[in-house]
């Protein structure tokens, strides 16, 4: 790639290139901003922010806010902060994540490398169910979470999550294994291997990198749901989203925005984390759910 | 294992008769669990639409009554205009700036590998983050209009946030905040798998760059314009998580969405009839444009 571009064929003047570098420039800082105030009023105290200029830098830098949004802001009625609803969305989104990943990987495997009537066609099935508008899922699943007793609970976000989420992983595994060459598993089978075994020894020592894309994609989603953790899990269980949400909007007391801001950096931070750390594997995961549909 | 093989007959007859059936046996449960949690699901809701249904499902047969009271409630009817302006500032500001942004990235641009995750960035935020931040952002009391009043600027003005005819507005700069990263990695993608030597030939017949882009960059990167175009679509008829963290679909309902309005008719003023069938159009609308799109890209890779 970085080859291909060295070899570009489009020419341009000293002036253009000029312009372009700026206007990149312009909107990394226009992509950077929302952030990095954010982050710069953090750690500023309230009256800085209400009585001073948001671009400044703190005059007195504290991390007080950061502190109350953690542990002691009023999240709805009572002053936990935002650490149970931090480790709820932990506790909701590892468990589910790993479920779908398990398990779109072995759907990838059957659909690619065993193949039988209406495969094609559960394919498609699924493939559909990762674009629906999940407004149209709603008062069933709610229904149904009441029936098995577990509305309001992380157990019911997992299940909820898990099974949305079986589409996109059984499209990532589907999508890779097809390139993987059947020649090798069809030798395992004639020398007596089973189906778990050509999985488990053939199939899964290269499935590193789909296996980073399913589990970054899972886990992105999963984490910055909204929809799914407001109306299920509203109380003690909501995910972090719900809880920042409903810091942000209380409607008693001093809006206090530093603490605000503290906290969704904190929201933002594990899924931001992975972004740094395997950004490729998301930008692979964004692509395949998206070109290769 | 061997001692199976040799010996007892109907063993191994079991065993491989067990292989044969293992593919789908691992196949199935997914196959149930998507049979019933989604196209079961859409059943009920789509019955459900047709139902007397309130503050619970209830199973009165009301035919298309839900439907005709839908499009006359005036909170329906802002939503969708809403919608349409929503989505297709959206689609045509993202594209615009993505293919903006992808075009210039793709020009040996030093700095490529520190500017492209920039760009990408808030792509990995949940849009109640990207509310917070430009909820406050776009608030005159604290926000840039302050920010520019503090500069002396005292004469400038930007509270479409608080303005109901122009709010929906903020919701699409948010929107294209967000994402138009994604759609620059789209169009770059689409970008470098050009062939660089038709690039060089039409250059040699003394074509201007201008006449490159037009003639045949652009051309080559229809499958990316498809794709942005289906992807934000989709995202924009989904849209419900930015609207509440922004505006709580306010001031009023002024920035309401079809997305907003199912959720508040179902769940909090009970009508989950029409709830339902608000739904029901939001599917329809988007597998009016997802179906096409899948069925084709499925049978180009067979």
């Amino acid at each position: 790639m970085a080859v291909a571009s060295t070899e570009n064929a489009i020419r341009s003047s000293n002036f253009t290139r000029v312009l372009v570098y700026l206007t990149l420039l312009l909107f990394a800082l226009f992509y950077l901003l929302p952030f990095g105030i954010m982050l710069v009023n953090s750690l500023k105290p309230l009256d800085e922010i209400t009585g001073g200029n948001m671009v400044a830098l703190p005059q007195t830098w504290t991390i007080e806010p950061w502190l109350s949004a953690w542990s002691t802001a009023q999240i709805g009625v009572e002053p936990t902060g935002l650490r149970p609803y931090f480790m709820n969305s932990i506790m909701m989104a590892v468990p589910a994540v790993i479920l779908s990943t398990v398990v779109g990987a072995l759907n990838g495997y059957v659909l690619t490398k065993w193949h039988f009537r209406g495969a094609t066609i559960i394919f498609g099935l699924l493939l559909f169910s990762c674009f629906i508008p999940f407004q149209i899922v709603l008062i069933p699943m709610a229904r149904i979470l009441g029936i098995l007793e577990i509305a309001g609970t992380t157990v019911g976000l997992i299940l909820v999550h898990f099974v949305y989420g079986i589409g996109f992983t059984t499209l990532y595994f589907r999508n890779y294994y097809a390139a993987f060459p059947t020649e090798l598993v069809r030798a395992a089978q004639i020398d007596g291997a089973g189906f778990f075994q050509i999985f488990w020894r053939i199939m899964l020592p290269s499935s590193g990198p789909i296996i980073a894309v399913s589990c970054i994609w899972q886990f992105t989603n999963i984490w910055n749901d909204f929809l799914f953790g407001a109306s299920f899990a509203s109380g003690d269980a909501a995910p972090m989203t719900v809880a920042l949400n409903n810091l942000v909007n209380s409607s008693t007391g001093v809006r206090e925005y530093n603490v605000h801001f503290a906290g969704a950096i904190m929201a933002a931070g594990p899924t931001l984390l992975v972004y740094i750390l395997a950004g490729r594997y998301f930008v692979r995961g964004l692509m395949a759910g998206s070109v290769k549909g | 294992m061997a001692a199976t093989d040799a010996g007892q007959g109907t063993d191994a007859d079991f065993r491989t008769r067990l292989q044969n059936w293992l593919p789908k046996l691992v196949l199935s449960p997914s196959l149930a669990v998507m049979l019933i949690f989604v196209y079961g699901f859409i059943a009920f809701t789509i019955y459900l639409s047709f139902t007397d249904s309130r503050m619970l499902p209830s199973y009165g047969w009301v035919g298309w009554q839900n439907y005709e009271r839908l499009f006359r409630v005036r909170e329906w009817d802002i939503a969708l205009t809403n919608l349409a302006i929503f989505a297709s500032l959206y689609i045509v500001i993202c594209t615009i700036i993505g293919l903006m942004l992808a075009i210039f990235l793709d020009q040996k641009i030093r700095g490529e590998g520190i500017l492209r995750p920039i760009f990408l960035y808030p792509m990995a935020l949940s849009f109640i983050v990207t509310g917070t931040a430009w909820k406050w952002f776009l608030d005159p009391a604290i926000g840039i209009e302050n920010t520019m009043h503090l500069w002396g600027w005292t004469s400038f003005q930007f509270d479409w946030i608080k303005d109901r005819d122009m709010a929906i507005y903020t919701i699409v700069i948010a929107a294209v905040w967000q994402s138009s990263g994604f759609v620059m990695a789209m169009f770059l993608a689409g970008l470098r798998g050009i062939d660089n030597e038709i690039l060089k030939a039409a250059q040699m017949d003394g074509a201007s760059n201008w006449n490159l882009y037009r003639r045949i960059i652009l051309p080559q990167l229809r499958p990316a314009f498809l794709s942005a175009f289906v992807i934000l679509s989709h995202l924009a008829i989904k849209s419900y998580d930015l609207v509440i963290a922004l505006t709580g679909g306010g001031p009023g309902n002024a920035t309401a969405l079809p997305a907003t309005f199912m959720y508040s008719y179902t769940f909090t003023r009970n009508q989950m009839g029409i709830g339902a069938s608000s739904a029901v159009i939001m599917l329809m609308t988007i597998a009016a444009i997802m179906v096409p799109y899948l069925y084709a890209e499925l049978r180009e890779r067979k």
